[in-house]
């Protein structure tokens, strides 16, 4: 498809019958602008941009009082960027997060590399964990955590299970690895669970 | 009129040789020099560096002055000359002579420089001042230095950040580790330069003579604000290094003022506690600098900007204008929070 195109528009240019060269030529500079495309993978913004959403109370069931479907899925923006999802895994370990939850797998905490949760998968859910804590020992970072460092936390903790796409999620450690990458990590289908982490 | 106009242009061109030439010489004094040595690390290197300076100059004199004697011959004997086909055996000789003396004399020289450089080199790491000099460890982070007195009496080990304080004439020994990514510890008036490597310990010794304040500045490119991540050196008399550091051993003064309490209330709730320590307080995260004396210090920002009020309310509510990149988040305090917080970290001397 992309060879026909760039044919096309090199037999345009030259107004002769378009050689290999020419084709070649063509195939290469589109290669080239090609690489272009993956220019905001990790393009950073030095002042903290506003939070694209606040807390939002957990929803354990389709069930909703009073008229209105259900609220529109929020986007974390967090989830788009490489240099975001990889903040938040150094943000992970330099707030202790591994203190409770370890490098994902639980201990005192439950694991966050599973499919299973408690308190709701989506950023949303995830994001007014961490801000507003959860019983049994989850404390609350309201005001402690910047609203940006949370979307770059919550982007990370949702990269564990593999919800984020591959070439966002951080890659390997530069210390020994306790698990597969994050982007080596399969994606696993969210379970909704009321068990109490054990 | 024509003779003025070609002399004018002249003279400019002949004052501006004169002021770029001069302008070599305004680097000769300085905080952050390598030729301007204060200790006798440094002394050793720019002993090196005058001595490879001189003979250079000297050979390039030569050079220039050999090829501009060719040039005119040339020009003057170029009208009729006819191809030599087989040269004088006398001159074929003459001129073999002078092409082996010179390449001798440039054997040597070159050999000069290697015995030179070579026990300049082992002079600066042969010298173990580990009896009775100072220990310090020397952490280098994205975008600032770590700096940890280290003693035999855990009592006097303290942790500061930027601002390294010497005793003069006392070798100090540094053992430099990288927290990140790979930087390196410079500071041109003291010593020569050693990287600061994840993973990997090493060590360096500087010793200053004269009292004096030295600029240090990372010397390996390590990211966004490599050019921001300074630090001073202060080499003081023994008396004066000695209450400086009974002060940096002590625990941060308590609040006192109703907006000292107040600031360190903030300090305490906000994101500041997150990543700061202040020794004698609850808070003790070590991800950014120890701010237990941070009033003391002379500098914000590894060097950034002068420790001012202005400036440590600015850096509070906005690093990012003064160092994008930097790790510390924008802070979104009222005004009168603000003002109680810097109230607070200024009283922290």
């Amino acid at each position: 498809m992309f060879k026909r195109i760039s044919h096309a528009a090199a037999l345009r240019r030259n107004e002769k019958p378009a050689g290999a060269a020419s084709l070649r030529r063509c195939v290469s500079i589109f290669l080239c602008l090609l690489c272009f495309s993956a220019c905001k993978r990790e393009q950073r913004q030095f002042s903290t941009p506003p939070a694209t959403f606040k807390s939002y109370d957990v929803t354990m069931s389709d069930i909703r009082p009073g008229v209105g479907g259900m609220p529109m899925p929020v986007q974390n923006p967090a989830d788009q960027h490489a240099f975001d999802a990889n903040e938040g895994k150094r943000l992970y370990s330099q707030y202790n997060c591994s203190g409770c939850h370890f490098n994902g797998g639980g201990g005192i905490g439950p694991p966050l590399m599973d499919e299973k949760w408690i308190y709701g998968d989506r950023p949303e859910n995830i994001y007014s964990t961490i801000v507003e804590g959860r019983p049994n020992g989850m404390p609350s970072f309201r005001q402690k955590i910047p609203d940006n460092q949370v979307q770059q936390l919550v982007a990370y903790v949702r990269s564990m299970s593999g919800q984020l796409r591959k070439d966002v999620a951080p890659t390997r450690n530069d210390s020994m690895n306790a698990r597969r990458s994050e982007q080596r990590t399969e994606r696993k289908t969210p379970v909704q669970t009321t068990e109490p982490p054990q | 009129m024509s003779e003025n106009t070609r002399t004018i242009p002249r003279l400019i061109s002949t004052l501006i040789a004169a002021l770029c030439f001069a302008s070599c010489f305004s680097s000769c004094g300085g905080i952050q020099n390598s030729i301007n040595p204060a200790g006798p690390n440094a002394e050793n290197i720019s002993r090196l560096w005058w001595l490879m300076f001189i003979v250079c100059s000297i050979v390039f004199v030569l050079v220039m002055i050999a090829l501009l004697l060719s040039l005119r011959r040339r020009t003057t004997e170029a009208a009729d000359r006819v191809p030599v086909l087989e040269p004088p055996a006398e001159s074929e000789r003459r001129r073999r002579n002078v092409v082996i003396s010179l390449t001798t004399i440039t054997v040597i020289v070159l050999f000069v420089f290697l015995i030179a450089s070579y026990s300049s080199g082992r002079s600066l790491r042969l010298n173990d001042p580990t009896k009775n000099g100072l220990s310090i460890e020397l952490t280098g982070h994205q975008w600032w230095w770590e700096v940890r007195y280290q003693d035999v009496d855990a009592s006097n080990i303290f942790t500061t950040a930027n601002e390294i304080h010497i005793p003069v004439g006392v070798p100090v020994n540094f053992s430099l580790r990288g927290a990140d990514v790979i930087h390196s510890f410079w500071v041109p008036n003291l010593a020569g330069k050693k990287d600061l490597i994840p993973g990997k310990i090493n060590t360096i010794w500087l010793q200053a003579d004269k009292p004096g304040v030295y600029r240090g500045q990372c010397a390996e490119y390590c990211g966004l604000q490599h050019a921001k991540m300074a630090l001073w050196v202060v080499a003081e008399p023994q008396e004066q290094f000695n209450a400086w550091r009974q002060n940096q051993t002590q625990q941060a003064v308590p609040a006192t003022t109703d907006a000292q309490k107040r600031g360190q209330q903030i300090f305490f709730s906000t994101t500041c506690v997150m990543c700061h320590a202040i020794n004698g307080t609850p808070a003790g995260s070590n991800i950014g600098p120890n701010l237990t004396h941070v009033g003391s210090r002379r500098m914000i920002g590894a060097a950034t900007l002068v420790n001012t009020r202005d400036h440590l309310a600015q850096w509070i509510k906005d690093s990012q204008t003064f160092k994008p990149g930097n790790r510390m988040p924008q802070n979104n305090l009222s005004d009168a929070d603000l003002q109680a917080l810097v109230e607070y970290l200024q009283s922290l001397k």
